[in-house]
């Protein structure tokens, strides 16, 4: 009998509104699906303020039919701040991989995590915090390998206005670095 | 090949461009609001126009103003703002003027939670408006589908001479998904065909087939509308040999013509006793479910409702023969699930029930199958 859904892929991204999580959603997807070739849907919930409160956006990737759009049981959680962390970091798979901005979250999940302090990466990297949502898909990738490294860098340029292409590009790239020097999860 | 990473929303504005839409009017309100934007930008660059109104009331009376000056038109919104397009989906009906409504739903009642979905306006969409009116609801499941089926709404519109409402909801609204744009160009479009002079024109007339053809104003054609019921010519009537002839054939415009009008999508299986039947994102997790449910050895049956007013009632009773069990996925408390058990018996449906904004998980489904 053959099992549906076996390289279903379930990324939840979640932070407060205005850190640029739906828009990381976006970028993954299209890294998946425009140049990775493969199938993707991206999803996102966020509440009613203009910047603040939780917002989270969900990637589904997989190389067929994506049926049901939203994570069932997440493989892979980015949480970027303490109110998401306690509203999304829900429904894991038990051999999920969260990846948590270490200074923002102090009340640790119970699946299996990494910290890294993403936000401050990303001031140190480019001057801005703003990049902080880019710094966090490098770690992503680095990690996981959910979609190509040649693939999230193109998608990353594609999206990144002019003149700010090069800054974002280093921030991909300090998130590759972080990955390759975090410890196993704990 | 993969085009472009889209959202619903988007693609219903491509589909509305496609269709040849050249005015839209409107009130933004999430989760609707990127149709409004998208078009603000895209309109003008066709010739076309854009006016965002003082609310829904104006949006509505705005865009049969538009289509009767010979522009098809569009309006978006969501639940409250369709509300307040109620009165006036009805004078379009009764005035016979082609019109897409979109409805990117969100969960209610009253201004409810504006960024979490629902299905709740199923019923809203048939019966919204007051008295007995034809009206066509077609409600997309994937990105692509807001495409086509905007599209579709445009040209049933057209061919009928009634509001299209397409009835969508904020997961799909905003989800992106991929989509490979067909050339515009090559899409079947119907266009308005006037063949009578204006001396010879009857616009409401009885006589020329189901849909008489619409002239547009501005073009000679002299005519009076009203929401009152009226004569061939237009004009206000009381006379019972006018109106029971309008009704009739009004109604006869869709029901006459289901084949063109009503779409559905089926999954059937060979002996099996279990179908679903699912419209809208819930037919996402209904076809997640769907898989699951095989893989582990069932026998199960899908029937996807595109098109979910008229509703499709050969179809449903159809399988509710061939099944002993019809499981009905909404995000809501039970709207479509009514018109299921009206065709094939309310011991034979088992609903499964959302109303807080979150979709129907597939789990929810296969419980059922399992029970």
């Amino acid at each position: 009998m053959n099992i549906p859904f076996v390289d279903r892929i379930e990324i939840r991204l979640v932070g407060k509104g205005g850190q640029g999580m739906i828009l990381a959603g976006m970028i993954l997807a299209e890294a998946a699906t425009i140049y990775d070739f493969k199938n993707a849907v991206q999803t996102q919930t966020y509440g009613p303020e203009a910047r603040g409160g939780a917002s989270k956006s969900e990637v589904v990737i997989s190389s067929g039919e994506i049926d049901y759009p939203e994570v069932i049981n997440a493989d892979v959680l980015v949480v970027m701040s303490q109110e998401a962390c306690d509203k999304y970091a829900l429904s894991m798979k038990a051999d999920s991989l969260s990846i948590l901005d270490d200074e923002n979250i102090d009340c640790l999940p119970i699946t299996p995590f990494v910290r890294a302090p993403i936000t401050r990466l990303a001031l140190e990297t480019t001057g801005k915090t703003l990049a902080a949502n880019i710094v966090a898909l490098g770690v992503l990738v680095g990690l996981t390998g959910a979609v190509s490294r040649q693939a999230i860098e193109k998608a990353v340029l594609a999206r990144a206005p002019e003149g700010t292409k090069e800054m974002n590009r280093q921030a991909l790239l300090k998130g590759f670095e972080v990955a390759e020097h975090l410890n196993e999860p704990i | 090949m993969v085009v472009s990473l889209m959202q619903g929303n988007e693609a219903i504005s491509w589909g509305a461009l496609a269709a040849g839409c050249r005015f839209f009017a409107g009130y933004p309100i999430t989760p609707s609001t990127e149709i409004a934007e998208m078009l603000a930008r895209e309109l003008p660059k066709v010739g076309g126009t854009f006016i965002q109104m003082e609310d829904e009331i104006a949006s509505m009376a705005a865009i049969i103003g538009a289509s009767i000056g010979g522009l098809k038109s569009m309006t978006a919104t969501s639940g409250p703002g369709f509300s307040l397009m109620q009165e006036n989906i009805g004078y379009a009906a009764m005035t016979e003027v082609p019109c897409v409504v979109v409805n990117v739903q969100r969960l209610g009642p009253s201004t409810g939670l504006a960024t979490a979905a629902a299905q709740g306006d199923v019923m809203q969409t048939r019966w919204g408006t007051h008295g007995d009116h034809p009206i066509i609801v077609l409600s997309p499941t994937s990105v692509t589908q807001s495409f086509e089926l905007t599209i579709r709404a445009f040209n049933l519109s057209e061919r009928y001479r009634t509001p299209v409402i397409l009835l969508t909801e904020g997961i799909i609204g905003h989800m992106r998904e991929p989509i490979d744009l067909p050339d515009f160009d090559a899409l079947e479009i119907v266009e308005r065909v006037i063949t009578d002079t204006p001396d010879h024109y009857v616009p409401f007339s009885n006589d020329l087939g189901d849909v008489p053809p619409l002239a547009s104003f501005g073009q000679g054609y002299r005519y009076h509308i009203t929401g009152l019921f009226h004569d061939p010519m237009g004009f206000p009537t009381q006379r019972l040999d006018e109106i029971d002839p309008w009704l009739e054939r009004v109604h006869h415009k869709l029901d006459r013509h289901l084949d063109e009008i009503v779409m559905v999508e089926e999954d059937l299986q060979d002996d099996a006793r279990i179908a679903i039947i699912a419209y809208g994102v819930s037919a996402r997790g209904a076809r997640h479910a769907l898989k699951l449910a095989r893989s582990q050895g069932y026998k199960v049956s899908m029937l996807t409702l595109l098109t979910i007013w008229p509703f499709p009632e050969a179809q449903v009773e159809e399988l509710g023969d061939q099944v002993d069990r019809v499981i009905v996925p909404e995000m809501n408390l039970g709207q479509l699930a009514l018109e299921v058990e009206r065709m094939v018996g309310r011991k034979k449906v088992a609903r499964v029930n959302r109303a807080n904004g979150e979709m129907v998980t597939p789990q929810m489904i296969l419980d059922v199958i399992e029970s």
